[in-house]
């Protein structure tokens, strides 16, 4: 840290506080605070550092015993971990958090008629904008779904779009998750947590509320059913799933029943849970299973998650399936790459939230490109996610980086790469230290009578010096997010 | 309330009662060979597994009937779906898929009492006090988790299938620890009505946490009022007749119903049960055989589980 800048006193913890040429989101590069950033250094150094650091152990118990967990498989038992959760928050100042949101309403409008349309009359492959091959060859394309308009024209209501700041001091869209993304709950759990640790910041700061999200949730879902007090129901694959955590937490604060593809069943053209009354017709499944086990009739005959004929009634309009079936086609990586494009196609207008510049192994030049160029880049499979099937070519060794260049030669297709970027960083706790860690951003975007952004999302932290990998699963950890009005 | 929710909340509290009534046989073997003079008697070891029903699969497993190999079997064995060990680990499953249904005290008892039995279970010994620790910290643990739901759980539906499955349970499992005596060998014929053969009677007895509530009910010990008392008695929150009184009472307020009509298959198969308890005394026992009496309760019972099944877990109709 250069020797000029003026910090305030006790927070001298900052002194050796290394900005290693990235974007700090809490410091500028001449060494001053952030004005977002002022007030809440301000109240940390008034506590002292020590107290800091017991409030941070005072979150970490308040966690385990609030029981906000995720499970992690290993060797046929089932554990259930913590989330790490680091107490300095990112904030996010008001002008900035403007444009992200003007971006990501922009981007699900985009998304959700290139939907309609992929379904429909197909007219952005018809005028050659987005190569047929490629949304055919897609495994999130389902054909089953063509002809079908799901409620109010919406498919994609529940989207968590993957933001990263690189060094130029941009934000830009890494990711777009529109098959039931997780990690809402660690979004509502880490403010709760936060106002416990920090109530004396919280009264004095003006942080845009998160809490209301189960609400608007309910609403939305409500929203997609033409009956009067329609029943809402949250479907999970069970408690094996690592997120079943959130699917209880969420069917919690909705107030609904959170069931399982056991406990629907469908008669009559209708859905029915099976109750201790007998059968309640079911209208709205937010459905936390994938696409392929929602119905072993129609997809996967293997699934045992779902429920035989329930597709027959999501198409004859009796049950909302919230995302719509056939969403995922739109967050494969290699669609992702000609977003810009619908936005433009569609819109007319120019993105206001740029993507990572994206190298599609399926073009031939850009392949050579990419295999020439491996230890620069990163490399993801088209239709994974958690950070699984992924390559980091400046930490991959020879042989690593071997093994994905024979798979791009073979599956050119199922394989993107981008050049490896900076990520922003912001101060964390780390064995009694203050260090920058790499951080990204995922904001919740609701679709329903209208396009709500959750203020902030869900802040995700790779702890893991130098590590650019920001999963749970991957070693990552959170922060709680403040948009300040 | 979701039929599999309702099915959850009744088999942990029957899982949780199961582990504690398998502590209890146990227990019966440890009170007996304590107040019997040494020598008396060869300990005996093969009625608890006869008594569980689940001979075949302990043949299977270990053959020999040893104190070792009991005790393993009814406590520790994985393979053994009914031991205490397995009987945690489903209640803990049942309880983690209803965890936002129940109170967050119940949870944490039950996620306690499986973790504190692992390391017990990889240190485990046979020495007689690390067993009978072990078993009281079962008995407690259970006394423990029904004192939480009951105090923390509101008398809901779901209240109302824990404690029917809690009752069902110990129903069935006081018949079980009567029934021991009938598998308990003595000498020969000419020991019945002995001292010895009223040790049996009253480690049974104690088995059941039935001692001093006896004494104060009838004072000697007597083989007909043993059994008058541990399946009769209206009031001894262990006789099979007061548990199924209480799981009737809950199953009416499930239904809405009240006792003495019906209108579903459980409600008629659990008050014909209960009404034949009313009805019943010491002599219609004895005329039909103890051991047969039992067996052929064993039996009504499990048939009113499954009609309770079949009229609120599985396919219910519109």
């Amino acid at each position: 840290m250069k020797a000029n800048m003026t910090l305030p006193a006790a927070w001298n913890v900052l002194d050796k506080y290394s900005m290693d040429d990235f974007y700090d989101e809490m410091i500028e590069p001449n060494g001053q605070i952030r004005p977002c950033y002022e007030h809440l250094t301000n109240r940390m150094s008034g506590l002292g550092f020590q107290e800091v650091v017991g409030r941070q152990h005072a979150a970490d118990r308040a966690f385990i015993s609030m029981g906000i967990t995720f499970n992690v498989y290993r060797d046929g038992e089932g554990l259930e971990k913590i989330f790490p959760f680091d107490i300095i928050p990112r904030i996010i100042p008001v002008q900035e958090w403007e444009q992200i949101e003007r971006g990501l309403k922009q981007r699900i409008t985009a998304l959700n008629l290139f939907l309609q349309d992929i379904y429909g009359p197909q007219k952005i492959l018809k005028d050659g904008v987005i190569p047929s091959e490629i949304i055919f060859s897609s495994s999130g394309y389902l054909k089953q779904c063509e002809g079908l308009m799901p409620a109010h024209h919406i498919w994609a209501h529940i989207s968590g779009i993957d933001l990263i700041k690189h060094s130029d001091g941009i934000n830009y869209v890494l990711e777009d998750n529109l098959r039931v993304p997780s990690g809402v709950s660690y979004v509502l759990g880490n403010r709760e947590i936060m106002k416990r640790t920090f109530p004396e910041i919280f009264e004095r700061m003006d942080v845009r509320p998160v809490t209301d999200y189960p609400l608007r949730l309910l609403e939305m879902l409500e929203h997609l059913s033409t009956r009067e007090k329609p029943t809402v129901v949250v479907l999970t694959p069970g408690i094996y799933n690592s997120a079943y955590f959130e699917h209880s937490f969420l069917a919690q604060q909705m107030g609904v029943e959170l069931v399982e593809g056991r406990d629907l069943i469908v008669q009559d053209g209708f859905v029915y849970m099976r109750t201790t009354q007998g059968l309640k017709r079911v209208d709205v499944i937010y459905r936390r299973v994938d696409d392929t086990y929602l119905d072993p009739h129609h997809f996967n005959p293997a699934s045992v998650l779902g429920v035989p004929g329930i597709f027959d009634v999501y198409r004859r309009g009796n049950v909302a399936l919230a995302n719509a079936p056939g969403t995922g086609v739109a967050d494969d990586k290699v669609i992702y790459a000609f977003v810009p494009k619908m936005i433009k196609y569609y819109l007319d207008e120019d993105p206001i939230l740029p993507n990572v510049p994206t190298y599609l192994c399926w073009d031939s030049k850009d392949r050579e490109y990419v295999l020439e160029n491996i230890g620069k880049m990163v490399v993801k499979a088209a239709n994974q996610s958690g950070g699984y099937g992924m390559l980091i070519g400046t930490q991959a060794t020879k042989k690593e980086k071997a093994a994905f260049k024979a798979k791009i030669r073979k599956f050119p297709r199922e394989y993107i790469a981008q050049p490896t970027m900076a990520l922003s960083r912001v101060p964390t706790i780390i064995d009694n230290h203050i260090k920058g860690r790499h951080v990204d951003l995922r904001p919740y975007v609701l679709y329903g009578k209208d396009i709500y952004v959750m203020p902030g999302g869900l802040t995700r932290v790779a702890l893991r010096q130098g590590s650019l990998v920001v999963n749970s699963s991957q070693g990552g950890g959170s922060k709680d997010t403040w948009v300040l009005r | 309330m979701l039929s599999r929710v309702a099915e959850s909340i009744c088999w942990m509290n029957r899982y949780i009662e199961r582990a504690e009534n398998y502590a209890r046989f146990i227990e019966v073997d440890f009170n007996l060979a304590m107040d019997l003079p040494p020598g008396t008697i060869e300990e005996q070891w093969r009625p608890l597994v006869l008594t569980t029903g689940d001979e075949a699969l302990f043949q299977q497993l270990y053959g020999a009937f040893t104190k070792d190999n009991v005790i393993r079997f009814l406590a520790f064995e994985k393979d053994n779906p009914n031991s205490i060990c397995s009987c945690l680990s489903a209640a803990r499953e049942n309880a983690r898929t209803v965890r936002e249904i129940i109170s967050s005290e119940m949870w944490l008892q039950i996620n306690e009492m499986y973790l504190s039995i692992r390391p017990m279970v990889e240190k485990q010994n046979n020495s007689e006090k690390f067993l009978m620790e072990f078993f009281r910290d079962i008995k407690e643990g259970s006394h423990l988790f029904s004192g939480i739901m009951n105090a923390t759980f509101s008398r809901n539906e779901g209240w109302h299938f824990g404690n029917m499955g809690r009752f069902m349970e110990r129903a069935d499992k006081t018949d079980r620890i009567l029934d021991m005596k009938y598998y308990y060998l003595l000498p020969n014929v000419d020991y019945v009505g002995t001292p010895l053969d009223l040790l049996q009677w009253s480690a049974l007895l104690k088995s059941a946490s039935g001692f001093e509530m006896y004494r104060q009910t009838f004072g000697k010990l007597e083989v007909a009022n043993i059994v008058r008392f541990l399946i009769l008695d209206r009031n001894f929150p262990r006789a099979v007749r007061h548990c199924l009184i209480e799981a009737e009472q809950s199953l009416c307020a499930i239904t809405g119903g009240q006792t003495g009509a019906f209108k579903t298959r459980a409600e008629k198969d659990m008050g014909k049960l209960r009404s034949e308890l009313d009805y019943t005394d010491v002599k219609d026992i004895f005329e039909i055989g103890l051991h047969e009496y039992l067996d052929q309760f064993q039996t009504k019972l499990n048939n009113v589980g499954f009609s309770v099944a079949e009229t609120f877990f599985t396919d219910a109709v519109v």
